[in-house]
């Protein structure tokens, strides 16, 4: 069965595929029937219906998901879990209408035709098939079904964007990879000027949508001056502007701090509370969301379904499970918190002093100022507050990487060891390595090799140690973070969590006596949360100093729990 | 809509008779202006264009600090380049001096003069659209006034907010080479960690607009043929009158160029 060029009927249920054809649920039918004031009404929830469903990405031997049978009925809201790499945001994508499977070769089908998205509202599949059918111009292979309202999801968004309403809306993790335009209305209005809505509808809607997540400035301000919490909630406006019947949320506050990810958890949830709106959201952190869900969904390892069911039923079911698999399960008995580390065998001496400090970028006015701390061996310096508050530029001034607007640090002799120069940011970059280590917030920024084994032989190169012993270092470091088995895997391709483990590695693999990290547990599963700390608990007893800008509270009470703590918080 | 200042930055005034014109009209002037410049290379010409256009400055909402800030790559690129025409430029004429193997003559130095006026005739419009003009109003400009594709349009306006971005992540990246270790050294070492960043730059970008493209595919992008936009860019009288006036001005100068006999082709 091929797919209807044109006006296909999007109501008539695909092979019986859809239970109920006989609601007008269709796009085709809204858009007949839109004169302004049928666009205005509210949303109406989404069914979702995954039969045998799997999507092959382009280029990959791997099946992203494969065999997914899975129902939600209208208007509810489910909590997607699984360990990383079991197709979470390949679903999301799929739901959303952004998979395009291509035109499979069939005979009379053009092989090499162009199925330019939005020629006409076609539908890019020959609906049902299984066929294994070369592709073309698409971005992976499907397999099975997956509907939305009884239509394939591809076509349901085609015929929605034609009929002037969304479906569907997605919001992504990266607050700041989703920002079109430069002025915030204009970024909120650029789906309603996709879907056609007539102008004099646009603003009004921009308007109320900004008002609706409680946004805090015009439609003027620049979305460039926006912190990590705003954009991910013009994004939500972008997304409800368009009065989707499902909202998908893939990890939107992974990269909030815990004040930005509040305000969104509650926006989404008086959107919840007062549509009627289906809603699927991948997260990590389950009890940001627990409250919010009706159901859980965990996708296995392997694909498909693992677990289902209401929330408190699956978690008391299968919680230890889905905890040794990485998911955050709340625990009554607070975070996963791992064994003291042994006392430090020689008491804390200060390695780096900091006096009247300014940072912040050259020639601006310094984000802090009057910094004055002490940096001492066997103990970890936890910087706290908010986005923007100058953690960060904070962390790279202490890792000597850039200088300091006024005041000074001045590492003490035990640091130098023979240095002339007393200020970090003098020195030469091999000085740092055996001196201070750095893990930045996003791994990929420190890598500079190409293959695990040898990331963290770089440094050991710069050095001069010899190859021997090199190996054995590098072989150790890989065991103890679980990398061993992947030494040969290029780091870029790498799972988030695999890459944070690797950047440490790189770091510690000169052992510097100060380490430096920024966010090392963002976005982190529970999993590798509980290496961390253990691993920080190890440093801190072999008397390595960290100095640790965080917004995760829990890991300042995991370290002071397995070794000395001691915290700043900063100011807005 | 097009009027309303977006960080245009100190001393510029984006309601100025000038630069508050259609971006497409400051477009089609400058253009007018550069073809009428490109086809010759004589000093009335560029002079008599320069000179108009000066005198056409203050309307253009440009403050003299901010037009030398933003400016003064023009000279700086103009000075070389009439210094390089004036003494290793074909001779002819009387001989002004000689230095070794330069010799400056009549005709060499005033091919030297016709170089650096047409660079400034040509530049200074540029400058001004530059730096009065929003990239969002100019992308609705040519969306809706010239009927570029969309599609083309609005990719290349979110690729330019991408810019910003990336001379960030290029700054976080030499830090963390820095902490690598990398970088020190002479200076085949820094070119290569150079190398490095740039490699490390282009991965981190294709997948930043991977994700920008999910999140605008998301939102209907490139689904459909038909679009509306929220901002209208109206082509008024004004805009054409502008358009005019560009004209006369090209016209202007290259008559003053042929009456004088000091016009003439460059490929001739």
């Amino acid at each position: 069965m091929t797919a209807p060029d044109g006006a296909a009927p999007d109501g008539a249920a695909p092979d019986g595929a859809a239970p109920d054809g006989a609601a007008c649920d269709s796009a085709a039918c809204d858009s007949a029937a839109c004169d302004g004031a049928a666009c205005g009404g509210p949303s109406r929830g989404v069914r979702i219906r995954a039969e045998g469903w799997g999507w092959r990405h382009n280029g990959r031997l791997a099946w992203a998901v494969r065999g997914l049978d899975l129902t939600v009925p209208a208007g509810r809201c489910v909590l997607l879990l699984g360990p990383s790499g079991s197709g979470k945001s390949t679903l999301l994508s799929g739901l959303a209408g952004l998979l395009d499977p291509g035109n499979h070769s069939a005979p009379g089908h053009e092989p090499q035709g162009n199925p330019a998205q939005g020629s006409t509202a076609q539908g890019s599949t020959a609906q049902g098939s299984t066929a294994r059918g070369s592709t073309a111009q698409g971005n992976g292979e499907q397999e099975g079904e997956l509907l939305v309202d009884g239509v394939p999801a591809r076509r349901a968004r085609t015929a929605a964007v034609a009929g002037h309403r969304a479906r569907t809306g997605l919001l992504l993790q990266d607050p700041t990879a989703q920002t079109v335009l430069s002025r915030c209305g204009d970024d909120v209005a650029f789906g309603l000027e996709n879907h056609a809505v007539p102008r004099e509808e646009i603003w009004p809607r921009v308007t109320a949508a900004l008002n609706r997540v409680a946004f805090p400035y015009g439609r003027e301000h620049a979305t460039s001056h926006l912190s990590g919490g705003e954009r991910q909630r013009l994004a939500l406006a972008g997304v409800l502007v368009l009065r989707p019947g499902l909202l998908l949320l893939d990890e939107p506050t992974a990269m909030l701090d815990p004040q930005g990810a509040d305000l969104l958890r509650e926006e989404v949830g008086a959107v919840l509370r007062d549509g009627d709106i289906t809603c699927v959201i991948v997260e990590h952190r389950v009890d940001r969301w627990r409250d919010l869900a009706d159901d859980v969904v965990v996708l296995g390892p392997s694909g498909g379904v693992q677990t289902t069911g209401p929330v408190e039923e699956v978690f008391s079911r299968a919680g230890r499970r889905l905890r040794e698999q990485g998911v955050w399960i709340p625990d009554p008995g607070l975070v996963p918190v791992p064994v003291p580390a042994p006392e430090p065998e020689r008491a804390p001496e200060p390695l780096l002093l900091v006096r009247d400090l300014q940072v912040g970028r050259p020639r601006e006015r310094p984000v802090l100022s009057g910094v004055e701390l002490e940096i001492c061996s066997g103990t970890a310096l936890c910087l706290l507050g908010p986005n923007g508050s100058g953690k960060s530029t904070l962390a790279l001034a202490l890792a000597g990487l850039s200088a300091p607007l006024g005041g000074q640090i001045e590492a003490t002799p035990a640091l130098t060891r023979g240095l002339r120069r007393t200020a970090p940011h003098r020195w030469r970059p091999l000085d740092l390595l055996t001196r201070i280590g750095t893990v930045f917030q996003n791994p990929l920024h420190q890598f500079v090799a190409t293959s695990v084994a040898e990331e963290p032989a770089v440094g050991l190169r710069l050095l001069g140690v010899n190859g021997e012993e090199i190996e054995q270092r590098v072989g150790r470091l890989l065991t103890r973070l679980r990398l061993d088995h992947l030494s040969r895997a290029h780091p870029y391709t790498l799972s988030g969590g695999e890459q944070r483990r690797l950047s440490v590695a790189t770091a510690l693999a000169t052992r510097p006596s100060v380490l430096v990290l920024d966010e090392p547990t963002f976005g982190q599963d529970a999993r590798t949360w509980k290496e961390l700390v253990e691993l920080f608990g190890e440093l801190l007893g072999a008397g390595h100093a960290l100095v640790v800008a965080t917004h995760d509270l829990p890991l300042v009470r995991a370290l002071d729990a397995v070794g000395r703590v001691r915290t700043r918080t900063l100011g807005p | 809509m097009r009027g309303d200042p977006l960080r245009f930055g100190p001393g510029i005034d984006p309601a100025a008779p000038l630069a508050r014109a259609n971006p497409a009209a400051k477009l089609a002037v400058s253009l007018v202006l550069s073809v009428a410049l490109l086809l010759t290379v004589d000093v009335v010409t560029a002079g008599t264009a320069l000179v108009l256009e000066i005198a056409a400055l203050p309307w253009c909402g440009l403050s003299p600090g901010a037009l030398a800030r933003r400016a003064w790559v023009l000279p700086a690129g103009a000075v070389p380049a009439a210094w390089a025409a004036a003494f290793l430029g074909t001779d002819s004429g009387a001989t002004l001096l000689v230095l070794g193997p330069l010799t400056l003559t009549e005709g060499s130095a005033q091919a030297g003069a016709a170089v650096a006026l047409r660079i400034l005739a040509v530049g200074l419009p540029g400058v001004v659209l530059l730096s009065t003009t929003d990239p969002t109003a100019l992308a609705d400009s040519l969306a809706q006034n010239l009927h570029l594709p969309h599609r083309f349009v609005l990719a290349g306006l979110a690729g330019l907010s991408m810019f910003g971005i990336l001379a960030e992540e290029g700054q976080t990246l030499r830090l963390a080479r820095r902490a690598r270790g990398l970088g020190g050294g002479g200076p085949l070492s820094r070119l290569r960690s150079l190398f490095g960043v740039v490699f490390a730059l282009l991965v981190v970008s294709l997948r930043r607009a991977t994700v920008l493209a999910t999140a605008m595919e998301a939102r209907g992008f490139g689904a459909s043929p038909h679009r509306t936009w929220a901002r209208p860019s109206p082509f008024t009288r004004s805009d054409t009158a502008f358009c005019l006036g560009g004209l006369a001005l090209a016209l202007l100068a290259t008559a003053a160029g042929t009456a004088t006999g000091s016009w003439h082709m460059v490929l001739s």
